[in-house]
């Protein structure tokens, strides 16, 4: 969900009604509940988690030890190469991220631009676009078990493996390679259709007079989709790689369904959440949990402010566009 | 919008032909162009069907069936199976459908509510902080919820509401997302003349958020009711934290349980049962609504 909103430069400050002194306190009136609600759901738990990274609280047969103040040892335990790392566990859920990802942005794009192609004129695309926008509303974890019945050793997959492999099924989940291809290819079907749509309405927002020009100057459809379309939708393929990014970070219903919550083949598909989530209800360490919620905070911070600057050169962008309708009146101009 | 859409290359290109350029093009390249477009699109509308339809399929089809090999025409077990499902005893399906439309329809109306009159709130009036407000709120929208998990997990054993639905639910009101789209749809259509006049007319300011904004919204408010349910219909991670006693599970969680169960002696039919309940019904909604949603999904994203 968190990739349909994009994000907005601040408001261009407007003279507006309600400017009158006695409705301003209806302003404050009609923020309290976002703001209390905000402030005891998620500010305080948020602060909490971080303050637990530096105890050490955790659970030892029935009892509770901690919390008692640690300073950095739980950073310095996931930074630790000879424990559970935070560099394998980032390794797992990147590697599964960009196995999903790359297909996803190459067919995204490719169907993007047909869509909006107005030379190819395709029919039925309200069809298509509705069917594969479907998956993104599926329950992730329903679409795992179902992923994971398919494939399973008594499955309808391997029915037909089978029938080549002298009636050996191929065990997927044995693998690390074949379980992260399906959790690839679940977040592939699951995002593509969306990214599509968020493509195609950037691709809409380019001005037709600019690709006309290109064309009328002999520009193939390959030149102007390379030259022309990728440069001028490029902020929103900042926002789509890096709210994409911090998405696949939070990776955690598909890996965990498919692998009932093992990471298997030995560990290798455990994400940065499925370790979370093990370390606060299944054999609970809130120290750890805490310095591992830390840690992909920071990372995502990062990666944010990515999309502030990417969209920072939404300005050369949209400066490319005029210059390139400023050439084409010159040309114009020249009677070409 | 989605009207907007589908027309919009077709009066482009309506707008061209007067301009006669067909002859200049060679015809054939572009029927090429074309069939290609068509079998890749078809290709990969197969490929999200496909799963769907295996589903589909095997819900109709007894255990033996299943196990005896793979078809693509429907069984006769359909209401066997589902009988089977809904009166399992370890995993009560229909209480798991009761939780999930509680919890999903609460959020939805809380999260569409509250955060239509955020928005309205930075909106309309004038005060200070307002822009403040505005981006952090922003800010917050790109913070994982899964991050604040732990402390939201220890603060409801705290306050002793863990197993309740109470942190699955009022946590909807302050939710970023719903409250950016509701804020771009009121830029574009909520003249604040409206609200002029209904001051001038008397009403305070609640009713005329209550009576007459909230009626103007009520297109963005549909399809922000739409995402807010289902991803709350479909959320797993914290409800399976924070939910424990099997009366209160919610549907994810018994998709979990299902995985965990030995899986080989389940009654496959009756897997495929519990799937399809989890699945189906959204994705009949879905098509129904598919118009609004994806005009929704284009809105969502930048556009100049």
């Amino acid at each position: 969900m968190a990739q349909q909103v994009a994000v907005e430069k601040a408001p261009t400050p407007k003279k507006k009604g309600g400017g009158i002194g006695k409705y301003k306190k209806w302003g404050y009136i009609f923020m309290i509940p976002f703001t209390v609600v905000f402030l005891v759901f998620q500010a305080w738990p948020l602060i909490q988690t971080f303050y637990y990274s530096v105890f050490e609280y955790f659970r030892s047969g029935l009892d509770y030890i901690g919390p008692n103040f640690v300073g950095l040892d739980n950073f310095a335990s996931i930074f630790d190469f000879s424990k559970v790392n935070i560099f394998g566990l980032t390794y797992n859920t990147l590697v599964m991220w960009a196995i999903g990802f790359i297909p996803q942005i190459i067919i995204s794009l490719l169907f993007a631009y047909w869509f909006t192609n107005v030379r190819l004129r395709l029919k039925c695309l309200g069809l298509f676009k509705t069917i594969i926008y479907m998956p993104n509303l599926i329950m992730a974890s329903a679409f795992a078990m179902l992923i994971f019945s398919i494939f399973s050793d008594i499955g309808p997959v391997n029915d037909i493996i089978k029938i080549f492999n002298n009636g050996e099924p191929f065990r997927f989940l044995d693998y690390t390679y074949s379980t992260m291809g399906l959790v690839g290819l679940m977040n592939f079907m699951m995002w593509f259709g969306n990214t599509t749509i968020l493509l195609m309405a950037a691709m809409m927002g380019i001005n037709e007079s600019v690709i006309e020009a290109a064309e009328i100057d002999g520009a193939n459809s390959g030149q102007i989709f390379w030259k022309i379309t990728l440069p001028l939708i490029r902020p929103i393929l900042v926002y789509v790689l890096i709210t994409s990014l911090i998405g696949g970070l939070q990776m955690y219903d598909v890996p965990q369904i498919l692998t009932n919550g093992t990471g298997g083949p030995n560990f290798t598909t455990r994400t940065l959440i499925m370790y979370l989530s093990s370390n606060i209800s299944g054999n609970p360490n809130y120290g750890l949990a805490g310095a591992i919620s830390v840690v992909i905070f920071i990372i995502c911070a990062a990666l944010s402010l990515i999309v502030y600057y990417g969209f920072a050169a939404d300005k050369t962008s949209r400066e490319a566009n005029k210059a390139a309708k400023a050439a084409l009146k010159a040309e114009k101009r020249r009677g070409v | 919008m989605a009207k907007k859409d589908k027309n919009l290359p077709e009066v482009k290109s309506a707008l061209q032909q007067p301009n006669g350029d067909p002859s200049m093009k060679p015809d054939h390249g572009l029927l090429i162009h074309r069939i290609v477009c068509y079998v890749v699109l078809t290709f990969f509308s197969i490929l999200c069907l496909f799963f769907f339809y295996i589903l589909i399929i095997n819900s109709t089809r007894e255990h033996n069936e299943i196990t005896a090999g793979f078809s693509l025409i429907p069984g006769v077990s359909f209401v066997n199976n589902f009988v089977s499902a809904v009166t399992d005893a370890t995993i009560p399906v229909v209480r798991g459908i009761i939780n999930s439309l509680i919890i999903a329809g609460s959020s939805a109306i809380l999260s569409i509510y509250f955060s239509a009159m955020t928005a309205y709130a930075i909106h309309v009036y004038d005060f200070k902080g307002k822009k403040f407000m505005f981006n952090f709120i922003l800010i917050i929208m790109t913070i994982p919820t899964q991050l604040s998990a732990l402390g939201l997990f220890t603060m409801c054993t705290d306050w002793h509401i863990r197993d309740t639905f109470i942190p699955l639910i009022v946590p909807s009101v302050a939710a970023p997302t719903v409250f950016f789209f509701m804020i771009q749809y009121m830029k574009s259509s909520l003249p604040l003349d409206i609200i002029e006049a209904a001051r001038i007319d008397g009403s305070g300011e609640f009713r005329t958020f209550n009576t007459i904004v909230l009626p103007i919204l009520k297109p963005a408010l549909a399809v922000q009711a739409i995402f807010s349910f289902v991803a709350s219909w479909n959320n797993y991670f914290v409800p399976g934290l924070i939910l424990d006693s099997t009366e209160n599970k919610t549907l994810p969680i018994m998709i979990a349980q299902l995985r965990g169960a030995d899986f080989l002696k389940f009654d496959l039919g009756k897997v495929y049962m519990f799937i399809f309940i989890a699945i189906v019904p959204v994705m009949i909604v879905y098509f129904c609504l598919s118009k609004f949603i994806i005009a929704g999904v284009a809105v969502g994203g930048v556009k100049e």
